[in-house]
C-alpha cells in the first residue's frame, strides 16, 4: 500500500520458561508462552489504529516489539516498505518510538527533565549544540508543559504531567509513528481526557500514526480511525471504528462490548457477556483460540480447526476470525449506539 | 475554553524539591555520625599536634604507667605512650579500612552491573564466582588469603578484596534486575542509547544506593577484620601502631592492666558507631523523597 | 425512603503529617437502604476511600476520624470502643478490598481462609466451618470448589481471587458489604462477571452494599443510589439515574463529560481546568470553584454543605439550576 507507514505480517514472540530442564527431564512437552502468536497488522499514514484486548492478550508484547524493545521469534516488520533488521540502527529507532503505561516508572527519577530531553537530542544530533535549550522548551510547550518543568524531577509531576513529559520524550526524536502502550490507564478518568485530545491533537498537527493500546473500549472508540481486537496472542477482529462497535462480527469483541459497562443507568442484561477465565498463554486450547468460553461454538469445527482472518463479503476492511463471522446473524444483544449529529 | 484540547500550559505540581543539601543538617543520625566520625578524622589527622611522643619509641624504664600529665592515657608494656598509639593507630586503621573496601566496592558494583544488565552466561558465571565465596565463612578465607600470601598491608587489600567484592555484586545485580525493567530503562533502548550509556547514567545512579549505605557498615567489618588480623599477628606488622595490636599486646596483662586493651577497645565501639549512624543517615538522605 | 441501613452523617477524617494537618474527608454524609447498593465516585484525593474505612473505623494509623455520625442498624458505631467495632467488623459489616492478591494471605489455602471466620467468630466446628466454606464457594461461582478450596491464592487467577475475597466477606453473614473499587484491577469480561455475582447476591442475600469507584459507568451500572465526592466532600447525592442523566453540581456534569464512553462519541472530551487541591489547604468557600465554568463571586467564600433538592436528592452547589440548565442544552446521555 503506497501510503501504508508500519506494516506487521506473521510476527510472533515467544518467551522459553525458566526452570524449562527440569520439566523436560520429567516428561512434559516444551512449554513455551506464546505472547504473540501470528500477527497481521497495518497503520496508514497518519492513522490512529487502536489495538484493544484483555491482560495476557499480548497486545504490550506486540507494541514492543513494533518499538524494537524485542526481536520476535518470527514475521516481519515492514516500515515505509522496507523490512526492519532485529538489531535497528539509531536513525530507525526515531521513527517509531513508544509512551509507556505506568507515569510513575515512565520517568528516570533522578534526572530532570531537562536532562532527560537534552540526552536524547543530543545523542542523536537532532539539533546544532546551541538550539538545544531552545528544543526542549518547544517540545515542552507542545505538549502544554510549562518551561518551568523543565529543571524539575518526575516526582515534583502529577500522573497526567508526567505523561505529557514521556510524551514530550517521545516527540524529541521526531518519530512518524508513536505506540502509546495504555497511555491513560493509571491516570484520573478527568485527567485521561487530557492526555488523549492531546494525542489526537499531535496527529492531526504533526501527522504523526499512533497505534494506540488499551483495554478500555471506550477510549479506543473516541479516538482511532481503526481498531483490532486482540485475544491469547492473535488478531480476532479488524475493522473500521465504526463498523466495530456497529456490528461486531467475532464472538469475542461481541462479548467485549456486552461486558463493558454504560453509563446508561438501568441497563440490564440477562447473563454475563463471556464466562469463564481466560485460559493460559501456556497452555493453549487446539482449534479456535475462544472456542471455550464461545457462545457459538460448535464441534468439531471450532474444537480443531483455527479460523483466519477472513474479510468479509460487503464490509470494506472489516476482518474476523471465525468459522461463523459472515454467516450469522447479527446478535441481538448488540448495544444501540447513540451518535452525536456530526461524527461519523 | 472548557473543551479547548489541551488545557492551559501547566506548572509542576510540587514546587519544591528537597536535595541532600536541604535535608541533611535535619537527618539525625547523619548528624550524629557524621560528628562522631568526623571528630575521629580530625583528631587521626592532627596526630602530630595533639600527641607529644613517638609512637613507637620504647621506654623500658616507664613501663606499665598509669595516667600521668605526661601520658594521659598511661604506657604500654614497651614504655610507648597509650595515647600516641591509640591516634597514630587511627590513622592506620582508617586508612586501610577506606581502601579495602574501596577497591571490592569499585570491582564489586561492576560486576553487578554487567552480570545483571547483560544476563545470560555472564550472569551465570558471575553468579557462579559468587556462590563459591560465599561458601566459605568470611573470616576463615581472609586469614587463610593472607596466611597464604604473608602479612603486610598491601596483602590486607587483596584479601579482602577477593573476598568482599561478592556482598556489593550480588546487591547491585538484584537491584539492576529489577531497575533493568523500569520503563524509563525500557525507553532509553528505544530511544536508541547505547548499553553502556544506559548502565552508566540511567541504572548506576539508581541501583547505587544501596551499594553504598552497604559500604558505610562494611568499613565496620573490614576495620574489625583488620583488627582481627592484628590480633592474630597477622595484620599490621609491628611496631606500626594498630588497634588490634594494641589489644593483643595487652592481653597477658587483663587482670592488672585491663586498660591496656580495654581502650583500643572502646575507641572500636566508638568508630563503629559513628560509621552505622552514618550509613544510617546516608541510606535516609539517599532515597528520593 | 425506608428507614435507612446505614445513616452517615458529616464524617471528618483526619491526617497528621510533617508538614501539617489534612482532612482527607471533609463532610461527607450518605444513607443505604436495606438491600440496595450505593456508590460513592471520585477520583484519586477525593476522600472516598478514606471515608468508607471511616465507617468501620479501617483507618491507617496517621489517620482519625474526628467528626461525623455513623447510624448502622440502630447502633451509633462512632460510640463504639474498639472492640465494640471489631465485633461489627468482618461480620455485620464486612469488607471487599481493590487488590484480592494483597487482601488475601498469602501462604493459606483459601478454603481455610474463607472457613477462618465461622471458625473463628461464628463457634462453628472444623467440618461445619469447612463445609460453610464450601457452600460459600458455590454461592460466588466457583467452580469444583472441593478442589479449590485446597488452592493458595497464587494460583488463582483475578477473578476467581476476586470471588474468594467476596466469600470471606459474607462468611460472617453481613448485612452491609463495603466495596472499595473491587473491580478496578480485573479486566472488562471479568469484571462484568463479579459486578452481576454482586447484584445477584445483592437480591438474593438482601444484603446492603457500598461501592466506591472512580467508574462511573459501574456505578451506573450497579447502584440505586449515588454520592460524589470531591476533595473530602459529598458534592452531590441522588439516585444514579436522575443523577446522571441531569447532575445538579458542575464538578459532576464535568466528570460526565470527560469521561470516554463506548456509548456517545462526542467530538473532543472535555476536560477540566486545574488540578484538584492540596487538602492540607483547600480554597476558600465551594472547593470546586477555581475550575468550575459556572463560578461566581459568591462561590469563593462560605460553607457549601449538602442541599436537599426534594424527596433522596441534595447538592452542594447554590447554582446548580445553571447547570441544568446546561445539561438540557448539551445533554451527556441522550433521552429515550
Amino acid at each position: 500500500m503506497a501510503d501504508q507507514l508500519l506494516g506487521v505480517r506473521g510476527l510472533a514472540m515467544h518467551f522459553s520458561l525458566r526452570g524449562e530442564l527440569g520439566r523436560r527431564l520429567r516428561g512434559h512437552p516444551r512449554a513455551v508462552l506464546r505472547a504473540v502468536d501470528g500477527v497481521d497488522l497495518e497503520v496508514g499514514d497518519g492513522e490512529m489504529v487502536g489495538l484493544v484486548g484483555e491482560s495476557g492478550c499480548g497486545k504490550t508484547t506486540l507494541g514492543r516489539c513494533i518499538v524494537g524493545l524485542y526481536v520476535p521469534t518470527a514475521g516481519e516488520i515492514h516500515y515505509r516498505g522496507a523490512a526492519l533488521e532485529a538489531k535497528r540502527d539509531r536513525a530507525t529507532r526515531r521513527q517509531i518510538q513508544m509512551v509507556f503505561q505506568d507515569p510513575y516508572s515512565s520517568l528516570n527519577p533522578r534526572m530532570t527533565v531537562r536532562q532527560t530531553l537534552r540526552e536524547l537530542l543530543r545523542v542523536h544530533r537532532i539539533v546544532a549544540e546551541g538550539n538545544v535549550d531552545a528544543r526542549c522548551r518547544e517540545l515542552l510547550d507542545i505538549v502544554g508543559l510549562s518551561p518551568r518543568s523543565l529543571d524539575a524531577y518526575p516526582r515534583q509531576f502529577s500522573g497526567g504531567q508526567r505523561q505529557r513529559v514521556s510524551i514530550a520524550r517521545a516527540l524529541a526524536l521526531e518519530p512518524k509513528l508513536l505506540v502509546a502502550d495504555e497511555p491513560v490507564s493509571a491516570l484520573d478518568v478527568s485527567v485521561q481526557a487530557t492526555v488523549l485530545n492531546l494525542l489526537e491533537e499531535l496527529r492531526q498537527k504533526l501527522g504523526l500514526s499512533i497505534l494506540l493500546i488499551a483495554h478500555n473500549m471506550a477510549v479506543v472508540r473516541h479516538t482511532c480511525d481503526r481498531v483490532a481486537v486482540m485475544y491469547l496472542g492473535r488478531i480476532v477482529e479488524t475493522a473500521s471504528t465504526a463498523s466495530l462497535f456497529s456490528d461486531p462480527r467475532h464472538p469475542y469483541t461481541q462479548g467485549l462490548l456486552e461486558a463493558v459497562p454504560r453509563l446508561v443507568p438501568g441497563r440490564t442484561r440477562s447473563a454475563v457477556a463471556v464466562v469463564g477465565d481466560p485460559p493460559s498463554p501456556i497452555d493453549l486450547p487446539g482449534g479456535c483460540r475462544f472456542h471455550p468460553r464461545c457462545p457459538i461454538a460448535q464441534r468439531p469445527l471450532c474444537h480443531e480447526e483455527d479460523p483466519q482472518l477472513a474479510l468479509g463479503p460487503h464490509a470494506p476492511a472489516h476482518r474476523a476470525a471465525c468459522h461463523f463471522a459472515w454467516t450469522q446473524a447479527p446478535p441481538s444483544h448488540v448495544p444501540e449506539v447513540e451518535l452525536e449529529a456530526g461524527s461519523a | 475554553m472548557a473543551s479547548v484540547a489541551v488545557s492551559a500550559v501547566e506548572a509542576p505540581v510540587v514546587a519544591e524539591h528537597r536535595g541532600f543539601r536541604q535535608r541533611w543538617y535535619r537527618t539525625p543520625s547523619f548528624v550524629a555520625g557524621a560528628s562522631i566520625l568526623g571528630a575521629i578524622v580530625v583528631v587521626a589527622i592532627l596526630a602530630p599536634v595533639v600527641t607529644w611522643h613517638d609512637p613507637v619509641e620504647q621506654n623500658l624504664v616507664n613501663l606499665l604507667q598509669g595516667p600521668s600529665w605526661s601520658h594521659p592515657l598511661g604506657t604500654d608494656d614497651l614504655g610507648r605512650d597509650i595515647w600516641t598509639r591509640l591516634v597514630y593507630g587511627a590513622r592506620t586503621d582508617l586508612r586501610i579500612a577506606v581502601l579495602a573496601v574501596l577497591f571490592p566496592f569499585v570491582l564489586g558494583t561492576t560486576a553487578g552491573l554487567i552480570a545483571g544488565y547483560f544476563g545470560g552466561r555472564t550472569d551465570t558465571v558471575a553468579n557462579w564466582l559468587v556462590s563459591v565465596v560465599v561458601a566459605f565463612p568470611f573470616y576463615v578465607l581472609i586469614i587463610a588469603l593472607v596466611f597464604a600470601l604473608g602479612p603486610g598491608t598491601r596483602n590486607i587489600f587483596i584479601a579482602i578484596t577477593i573476598v568482599g567484592w561478592v556482598s556489593y555484586a550480588r546487591i547491585v545485580r538484584g537491584e539492576v534486575l529489577v531497575a533493568k525493567r523500569q520503563e524509563y530503562v525500557l525507553a532509553a533502548h528505544a530511544g536508541g542509547l547505547s548499553s553502556a550509556r544506559i548502565i552508566g547514567r540511567h541504572l548506576l545512579p539508581n541501583v547505587i544506593t544501596q551499594a553504598v549505605v552497604f559500604a558505610m557498615s562494611d568499613i565496620v567489618l573490614v576495620i574489625l577484620a583488620i583488627v582481627t588480623l592484628g590480633y592474630l599477628g597477622l595484620g599490621v606488622q609491628p611496631p606500626t601502631p594498630d588497634w588490634g595490636r594494641m589489644i593483643a599486646d595487652g592481653q597477658t596483662y587483663l587482670t592488672t592492666h585491663w586498660w591496656l586493651s580495654t581502650i583500643p577497645g572502646i575507641a572500636i565501639v566508638v568508630t563503629a558507631l559513628g560509621l552505622s549512624l552514618l550509613a544510617d543517615g546516608i541510606a535516609d538522605l539517599l532515597r528520593p523523597e | 425512603m425506608t428507614a435507612p441501613l446505614l445513616d452517615a452523617r458529616d464524617l471528618r477524617v483526619e491526617f497528621t503529617l510533617a508538614r501539617g494537618v489534612l482532612r482527607a474527608v471533609d463532610g461527607a454524609s450518605f444513607r443505604v437502604a436495606p438491600g440496595e447498593a450505593l456508590g460513592i465516585v471520585g477520583e484519586s484525593g477525593s476522600g472516598k476511600t478514606m471515608a468508607l474505612r471511616a465507617l468501620v473505623r479501617l483507618l491507617p494509623r496517621a489517620a482519625r476520624l474526628v467528626g461525623g455520625t455513623v447510624l448502622f442498624d440502630g447502633k451509633e458505631l462512632t460510640a463504639l470502643d474498639e472492640d465494640g467495632i471489631r465485633e461489627i467488623r468482618g461480620r455485620s459489616i464486612a469488607m471487599v478490598f481493590q487488590e484480592p492478591m494483597t487482601a488475601l494471605n498469602p501462604v493459606m489455602k483459601v478454603g481455610d481462609q474463607i472457613a477462618e471466620g465461622p471458625l473463628v467468630r461464628l463457634g462453628l466446628g472444623r467440618r461445619a466451618a469447612r463445609l460453610r466454606a464450601l457452600e460459600l464457594m458455590r454461592l460466588v461461582g466457583i467452580p469444583d470448589p472441593a478442589r479449590r478450596a485446597d488452592a493458595y491464592s497464587f494460583e488463582l487467577s483475578g477473578g476467581l481471587r476476586q470471588r474468594v475475597m467476596i466469600a470471606i466477606a459474607l462468611s460472617g453473614n453481613p448485612k452491609l458489604l463495603l466495596c472499595d473499587e473491587p473491580t478496578t484491577a480485573l479486566d472488562v469480561t471479568i469484571q462484568d462477571q463479579i459486578l452481576a455475582l454482586l447484584s445477584s447476591l445483592r437480591e438474593q442475600l438482601h444484603v446492603s452494599v457500598v461501592f466506591v469507584s472512580h467508574d462511573l459507568a459501574v456505578i451506573a451500572q450497579t447502584c440505586q443510589h449515588v454520592a460524589v465526592m470531591y476533595a473530602g466532600q459529598v458534592v452531590e447525592y441522588g439516585p444514579v439515574d436522575t443523577v446522571f442523566r441531569e447532575p445538579r453540581h458542575p464538578y459532576t456534569l464535568s466528570l460526565l463529560r470527560s469521561v470516554p464512553n463506548v456509548d456517545v462519541v462526542r467530538e473532543t472530551l472535555l476536560t477540566i481546568p486545574g488540578s484538584p487541591p492540596d487538602l492540607a489547604a483547600p480554597p476558600s468557600g465551594c472547593r470546586f470553584h477555581p475550575r468550575c465554568t459556572f463560578a461566581q463571586p459568591d462561590c469563593k467564600s462560605g460553607e457549601f454543605p449538602l442541599r436537599p433538592l426534594g424527596e433522596s436528592r441534595a447538592t452542594a452547589c447554590i447554582h446548580d439550576e445553571a447547570c441544568a440548565h446546561d445539561v438540557r442544552r448539551d445533554p451527556v446521555i441522550a433521552n429515550g
